[in-house]
């Protein structure tokens, strides 16, 4: 399974859930499969889907997803320290981890090699982290949502795109339905 | 009155109750000031552009955040604030220690100095350079001029605002 394959697979899931998705090919491909206003889709700022989230769930009390990425993660390590130091029991990081840079041409990143975000992210104090393979993404994804326990998700796929438009909508669009889904 | 405690007052009056934080030993007041707050949530961060992060959901979750760090971040911050606070339209106040300014004693912090005006102006973001610590009158409006047109804001506060070093 490659990310796309995943992020149809939990599409049904999402749908219902706030969620804050990373820049580029991830966020084309949400925005393709399942449009939804409860999707905050980033249009730049690699690194952020993770911090965004979870400053988000701080805010607030209603469950927040951010998908990122390998690459993403490692280009903001800093976040997982932040994360395991301020718990949130209403946030989700799913890493969709491919090993690879996907929206540059699918470069290797380290977490494809040497490097385990898993461990990582346990080194760094989050509780529950969990590693799966892609098929088990979704019951991986619905045990967290049920949970009511901050959980990381590091969800390993093989590297590859599918053709994806780039989104159109203007960035303040997209915030402002994100932020009435948000108080609705 | 301390100038950390009216800094603080007027960050609380303004509703803001989410603020993230790299710190800098003239800011150190303020942190800990802020840290007597029970209605202000303070997540320190590890990088500024993840703190502008943690400041763009808190706010998206109903929260008016606020971020405190050093003029050396702006270094760090350029691709996060034209990407994600202004294009998103999402205010920000940056209440940043200005360093390298008159009475900074470490010279490598004059290089960044030279450059932050500069790059706050080639990026369009309203900046008040606090001197004196009369100028603190004005921090009320200017955060309330933030949330008004959903922008970041920097507020720079120089050595001589805070009263130098100490041994200068």
């Amino acid at each position: 399974m490659i990310r796309s394959d995943i992020l149809k697979d939990i599409a049904p899931i999402l749908r219902d859930q706030l969620v804050v998705c990373n820049i580029g090919l991830p966020s084309q491909e949400l925005h393709m499969i399942d449009d939804q206003p409860t999707n905050f889709y980033m249009l730049g700022t690699m690194g952020l889907s993770s911090s965004i989230g979870f400053g988000l769930a701080l805010a607030q009390d209603k469950k927040v997803i951010s998908i990122d990425g390998d690459g993403s993660v490692l280009t903001n390590f800093g976040t997982l320290p932040t994360i395991a130091n301020n718990v949130a029991d209403n946030f989700i990081l799913l890493i969709i981890d491919n090993g690879s840079y996907g929206s540059t041409g699918d470069q290797p990143t380290y977490a494809g090699k040497r490097t385990s975000l898993a461990a990582v992210a346990r080194a760094c104090g989050c509780e529950n982290v969990v590693e799966v393979p892609a098929a088990d993404t979704k019951d991986a994804l619905q045990a967290a949502i049920d949970g009511d326990k901050m959980t990381i998700i590091v969800s390993k796929c093989e590297s590859g795109n599918i053709k994806v438009p780039v989104i159109t909508m203007d960035p303040v669009v997209i915030r402002d339905r994100f932020m009435k889904a948000v108080q609705a | 009155m301390s100038i950390n405690t009216k800094i603080v007052d007027d960050l609380v009056a303004n509703d803001i109750s989410f603020v993230t934080t790299v710190p800098c030993k003239q800011l150190a007041g303020v942190i800990d000031e802020i840290d007597t707050r029970p209605g202000v949530l303070h997540v320190p961060s590890n990088k500024e552009d993840e703190g502008m992060g943690l400041c763009a959901g808190a706010w998206m979750g109903g929260k008016r955040p606020a971020i405190i760090m050093q003029n050396t971040a702006i270094g760090v911050t350029i691709n996060t604030l034209a990407t994600l606070i202004q294009y998103y339209r999402m205010p920000l106040p940056m209440l940043i220690s200005y360093r390298g300014e008159l009475r900074e004693p470490v010279a490598c912090q004059v290089e960044m100095a030279l450059h932050t005006k500069a790059l706050l102006a080639q990026m369009n973001i309203p900046t008040y350079h606090f001197h004196k610590q009369s100028d603190a009158q004005e921090l009320d409006m200017i955060l309330k001029y933030t949330f008004m047109c959903n922008k970041p804001v920097a507020i720079l506060t120089d050595a001589n605002f805070w009263g130098g070093y100490g041994d200068q």
